[in-house]
């Protein structure tokens, strides 16, 4: 059971990668591999900051800045320079593989003895529950501390998809949703597309380096390594929450995002349990990226093929 | 109004596939005048057009709007002060949005766009009113994504948008091409009606000299990246759809006589 919470929580944390990757992905058709390095740029940022004494909320916000930063980078070789998105976003992420290891000055930097903002929650629920109290939820003994550390991320993503919904429902928000949609359209109509793109990759690196930062925290260290494989775990949970809620009115596909993240933690949970090998994970986790990339093209074949045998007969 | 100084436009200079689209083109076009440009394809109409709109820059000349030079503008800067209808259904709305969206993106047109809220009630309300008139059942729909609307249905929506905010030019490129007959007629009813309404100042590119006869005051034809005829007033007002077709006999003549005279030449001096 207390697997089960902590794949949640996780899954909560790296929600916040899923939005970002939603914002990149779905609302721009942005293929952004920046999410790859500034996952860890903000986790190294975090992590150093946190380590350097400075407030756990302020180093997150720093992270979340460090992933703005890294986004308008890739955005603007983009859009100045009309240079192709993915070749752009590898640009800038193997720049931060040097940048996120001067950050860090080493490969790996343990959060232990830190303040962190899961301690505080960690001593929210000592001063609401007392140290050491279970409770049983559906019949299984769970630490409420586990419990407490669930809601709060809960209550997090809930806060940051309402400011998501908010923005996107904005002037703004609205024409950066047009750019993604049709761009010679929204230029028609005096928008500046091109920064339209870079608020929005940049948006998303910071949405990615927060989960950078909060996953850090929650595991108790940041690895210059920690980015890799993110962008497809991101697109995992975007593609997965589409296909649970099959609605694609905005608020809806962000709840998608979260689900489909929570879902994915889940899955992982439950087949590393079963005896996967941790090394095979990343090479699955693309094979089934694949899968739910193409099904929906395949499916629709089949629709047109059956529909013409109907015609033929 | 438009003042269109001796523009031109090479698109791939100096490669295999160099064009030629505009070669020195002089317009001028009075305030509120709705004009309409005819030519053969690959005359230079939407290479004209989108030369105003701004969607690449020009490599000669000049270009006034009401004062403005804004030869060198950006086309989202030019889009505060342009109107504009595409040829394809799907250029000119959000598919993926509403319909209340795509009016409510278009009543920003050339305004700032901050963090207000995007759909107000009172301006989705207004937008009843607004779709009302078109007779196609719309004002029930606002909330559809517009990607399932017909092209004319599209197209109608389209127009409303680019004059919700008076422009001081309403660029229309072929806007009914990919309409049925039907259709079509109907939205060049309703384009009639509201450049009436506003008295806006427009160019509008068609391939029907119907149109053309009917509508408008003042027809330019163009070719081969220049204008070849360009008629006004009451020269415009006896054009009967007869000459036109007479005209564009003529340039097709001439077209296949140039390049007899061209080697007849060649052979004399080379
Ligand atoms: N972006 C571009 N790149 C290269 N060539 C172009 C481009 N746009 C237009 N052209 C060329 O410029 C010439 C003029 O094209 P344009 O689209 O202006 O013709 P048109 O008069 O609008 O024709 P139609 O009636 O078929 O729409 C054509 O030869 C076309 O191939
Ligand atoms: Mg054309």
């Amino acid at each position: 059971m207390s697997l089960l919470i902590g794949s949640f929580t996780i899954g909560l944390i790296l929600a916040l990668l899923a939005l970002g990757l939603f914002i990149s992905f779905r609302i721009f058709n942005f293929p952004d591999i920046t999410a790859e390095g500034s996952f860890t740029f903000g986790a190294a940022t975090g992590a150093s900051l946190i380590v350097a004494g400075m407030n756990p909320l302020l180093a997150s916000a720093a992270a979340f800045f460090a992933g703005l930063t890294a986004g308008s980078v890739t955005g603007i070789i983009h859009t100045r320079f009309n240079i192709n998105p993915l070749l752009a976003g590898i640009l800038v992420m193997t720049a931060l593989y040097s940048i996120n290891l001067h950050v860090m000055g080493k490969s790996n930097i343990p959060l232990l003895n830190v303040t962190t903002i899961f301690t505080w929650v960690d001593n929210f629920s000592v001063w609401i529950s007392g140290a050491g109290s279970r409770t049983n939820v559906l019949g299984w003994d769970v630490a409420m501390k586990d419990i407490w550390l669930l809601l709060f991320c809960l209550m997090g993503i809930l806060i940051f998809c309402i400011l998501l919904w908010w923005f996107f429902k904005t002037n703004l928000g609205t024409a950066m949703r047009a750019t993604g949609d049709n761009d010679q359209m929204i230029r028609a109509l005096g928008v500046n597309t091109k920064a339209m793109i870079i608020t929005g990759v940049a948006l998303s690196n910071g949405f990615v380096a927060l989960a950078g930062a909060m996953l850090a925290q929650f595991q108790g260290f940041a690895d210059v390594q920690m980015g890799i494989g993110m962008m497809v775990w991101g697109l995992a949970s975007v593609i997965i929450g589409e296909a649970i809620i099959n609605d694609h009115s905005l608020g809806f596909v962000i709840a998608g995002a979260v689900f489909g993240s929570v879902l994915f933690r889940l899955l992982v949970a439950i087949v590393l349990r079963w005896g996967l090998n941790p090394n095979d994970l990343k090479i699955i986790t693309a094979m089934f990226v694949f899968i739910a990339l193409i099904l929906p093209g395949l499916m629709q074949n089949r629709k047109k093929y059956t529909f013409k045998k109907k015609i033929h007969a | 109004m438009l003042k269109i100084i001796d523009i031109s436009k090479t698109f791939n200079p100096g490669t295999a596939n160099e064009v030629k689209a505009l070669q020195g083109v002089t317009i001028e076009i009075e305030k509120g005048s709705f004009v309409c440009v005819l030519g053969t394809n690959g005359s230079g109409k939407s290479t004209a057009l989108n030369a105003v709109a701004g969607s690449f820059m020009v490599d000669e000349g000049r270009i006034i709007l009401d004062g403005m030079d804004i030869t060198r503008w950006s086309e989202h800067k030019r889009a505060g002060y342009i109107g504009r209808v595409f040829q394809n259904p799907f250029s000119g709305t959000a598919p993926g949005m509403s319909i209340q969206e795509n009016l409510a993106l278009a009543l920003k047109r050339g305004k700032k766009r901050g963090l207000g809220w995007g759909l107000p009630k009172h301006v989705v309300e207004n937008f009843k009113k607004l779709v009302a008139p078109l007779n196609m059942g719309l004002e029930n729909r606002l909330e559809n994504p517009i990607g399932k609307l017909s092209g004319g249905q599209r197209q109608a929506i389209t127009l409303l948008m680019a004059t919700a905010i008076r422009p001081k030019l309403l660029l229309l490129d072929e806007h009914t091409a990919a309409l049925d007959p039907k259709t079509a007629s109907k939205v060049i009813d309703l384009t009639q009606q509201v450049i009436l309404k506003d008295n806006l100042t427009t160019l509008m590119v068609t391939h029907s000299m119907q149109h053309a006869v009917n509508l408008g005051d003042r027809i330019i034809m163009m070719h081969h990246g220049k204008v070849a005829y360009d008629f006004k007033d009451e020269d415009k007002k006896r054009l009967k759809v007869n000459d036109l077709l007479n005209l564009f006999d003529e340039l097709r003549r001439k077209d296949n006589i140039d390049p007899a005279v061209a080697e007849l030449l060649k052979e004399q001096y080379v």
